[in-house]
């Protein structure tokens, strides 16, 4: 009887046909939900994008970076020179933006690179700060005060006339179920490329240097191009993410564009109250930070410090987060990467 | 002549780069953490002052005295209930509490003394000048700059000299071995961060005393701090008070050329030592 290396439980393949249904749903969306829906949903779904690129730097590449928001303010950046000053169709200046963000994180990789640990964490931070403040010195896109898209570009935007044309809605509310669908795109992009991703010899050799360096190194493990790559892949879907959040915004400023709070503080919640280093625990965040920030809106910063506090209470008490919790319990697995031995007369030293 | 002027006025903004980043510099050298949460206590700490100032009407040095072992309190818990339940090998549990405890500690002054900015009652003091040939030095830079170098002369003493500092050391260099010689390892962790907040309460004097402040600018002070820890070489005091000076002069530098530039180019210097010597200045033997 031969053996069978596989990943797939039971329950992984019951959430796949949920998963499968739930994706449909999402996308039929805009055929009977209300604009302010779309609107949340479109918010969620691209901090659920941030969250999993920050997840696979911290949680699977062991690199805590609290430097993101030059990837996001970078993108969105791009997306504004394009459309603005290239005359760029704003749909095409998102898929591009990415690229902008790559531009940005290869000297900053080269930079950050040579510190360690916390010390990686603030040189990110500084690194972001700096790109903030060249961005604020751009004075073709409104220097320290930022700028608007202009109305006719997002008016002619590919695909606009045509959602409006099909569900019978005004221009405003088919951009922004443009944004939704572009954001959920992105979304399942993200999730599924990251979850290919950790199911390669790749995500094997990610997980291992995660675990131990020095041991990874010792089998041929290439840590160093592992970080680059995981470096390089999120800064770039990071930066389609701020594009899109700021195709949806259209105006832009350099202090929101680059927010340490807005674009890391908040993503960093989302992963630690969700659960570091799973697949799960940015969705089951993203749905939390939602869920708090519908019912303490209304109390300014009382929400960010609850927020705060909760992520501290959840680092010492339950360091997995919630969806560790969870799994702890009943050991379910909605995103497999774990390769479990199957078949085969599986023999055991008391047998014998 | 006026570059000298310029050149001078940026190694006294150094010595107050310098006091954000000792305490820092200190917790760091010992335990090897991180404090993400560390501008935002300087912060704290000069709001603990105006409160002493304007409720008992003290004058802010005497305040600052006062907030002294309030401060140490504050440091020393903080460390014996929160932080010390997050040392251990992996790296995420300090940099996330920490980070949420600067998040948290943001919000929380903002609720209690609103986003207006807040000064410290200045007397003839802060304004007076030293006229030294043809520069005129302010007497509150000066004050700030001898306060660094008194800190970080004080705190070798306390390093090398006293029973404190050498279990300082001896933890610094091995938790374990030390605490097998005896060294409750916990206190002295939570000894050590007391004392870097009572080096945060004199950083945050002057800085109420020389700008105004407001409960969002702690991430700022935090990234000087870290920039003059990195360029002097992690654990190594005298090597803070350098790296505060070389971003003190590349920011006054560059505020002379365009003032929209000071900001950006003390990072652009602290990118560039990084550059050149990576481990900073004056690194210790290991870290």
């Amino acid at each position: 009887m031969s053996y069978i290396v596989t990943t797939q439980t039971r329950a992984s393949s019951v959430s796949a046909i949920a998963g499968i249904l739930l994706i449909l749903m999402l996308i039929a969306l805009p055929f009977f939900a209300g604009r302010g829906t779309i609107q949340d949903m479109f918010f969620i779904l691209t901090m659920l994008t941030l969250a999993q690129f920050w997840n696979l730097l911290a949680g699977y590449g062991g690199l805590v970076s609290i430097g993101q928001q030059a990837f996001v303010g970078a993108g969105a950046y791009a997306l504004f020179a394009l459309v603005i000053l290239g005359g760029f169709d704003p749909v095409l200046a998102v898929a591009l933006a990415g690229f902008a963000a790559l531009a940005i994180a290869v000297p900053t990789a080269f930079f950050a690179f040579r510190l360690n640990g916390a010390y990686f964490a603030i040189g990110t931070w500084v690194i972001a700060e700096v790109v903030r403040l060249i961005a604020s010195q751009w004075k073709s896109l409104g220097g320290g005060t930022g700028t608007s898209l202009p109305r006719d570009a997002t008016r002619d935007m590919w695909f606009v006339e045509m959602i409006e044309e099909t569900l019978g809605v005004r221009s405003a509310a088919a951009r922004d179920i443009l944004a939704y669908w572009i954001a959920l795109v992105l979304a399942l992009v993200t999730i599924g490329g990251i979850y290919w991703l950790l199911r390669t010899r790749r995500g094997l050799a990610l997980a291992a240097v995660r675990d131990n360096i020095e041991a990874a190194k010792s089998v041929g493990v290439d840590a160093g191009r592992m970080k680059w790559m995981v470096f390089l892949t999120s800064a770039f879907g990071t930066g389609v993410a701020g594009a899109l959040i700021y195709l949806q915004k259209a105006r832009i400023s350099p202090d929101a564009a680059f927010s340490v709070t807005d674009w890391t503080a908040y993503v960093i919640f989302i992963v630690v109250i969700g659960g570091i280093g799973t697949m799960e625990g940015p969705i089951i965040g993203v749905l939390v930070f939602f869920a708090l920030q519908s019912l303490l809106a209304d109390f300014g910063s009382w929400y960010l410090m609850t927020l705060g506090v909760l992520a501290i209470s959840i680092m010492l008490v339950a360091p997995r987060g919630l969806w560790g919790l969870v799994s702890e319990r009943t050991s379910l697995q909605l995103f497999p990467i774990q390769r479990r031995l199957r078949g085969g007369r599986l023999t055991t030293s008391e047998d014998q | 002549m006026i570059w000298v002027d310029t050149i001078i006025q940026g190694i006294l903004l150094g010595g107050l780069y310098a006091l954000f980043a000792a305490g820092l510099s200190l917790v760091f050298g010992i335990m090897r953490l991180v404090n993400l949460a560390h501008g935002d206590l300087i912060v704290m700490g000069a709001y603990l002052i105006l409160l002493l100032v304007t409720l008992l009407g003290l004058p802010p040095f005497l305040a600052a005295v006062v907030a002294m072992p309030l401060m140490f309190c504050i440091g020393w818990c903080l460390q014996k209930f929160l932080l010390n339940r997050t040392l251990g090998d992996d790296i995420l549990p300090p940099l996330l509490v920490t980070f949420g405890l600067s998040v948290a500690l943001q919000n929380a002054l903002l609720e209690g003394f609103s986003a207006d900015s807040q000064r410290l009652p200045t007397d003839v003091l802060t304004t007076a000048s030293i006229q030294a040939g043809p520069i005129s030095l302010g007497v509150m830079p000066l004050l700030t700059f001898a306060s660094a170098v008194l800190v970080i002369v004080g705190l070798n003493q306390l390093f090398y000299r006293t029973e404190l500092g050498r279990a300082f050391r001896a933890t610094s260099d091995d938790a374990t071995t030390a605490s097998l010689m005896g060294i409750k390892t916990a206190n002295i962790f939570a000894t050590a961060t007391g004392i870097a907040l009572v080096i945060v309460t004199v950083a945050a004097l002057y800085l109420g005393l020389r700008a105004n402040f407001d409960p969002n600018i702690g991430p700022a002070r935090l990234i000087y701090a870290f920039e003059a820890v990195i360029i002097g070489g992690l654990g190594s005091l005298w090597g803070t008070l350098a790296g505060g000076i070389i971003i003190g002069v590349a920011q006054t530098l560059g505020a002379a050329i365009n003032p929209e530039w000071q900001i950006l180019s003390g990072h652009i210097a602290f990118l560039l030592v990084l550059l050149v010597r990576p481990r900073g200045l004056f690194p210790r033997a290991h870290d």
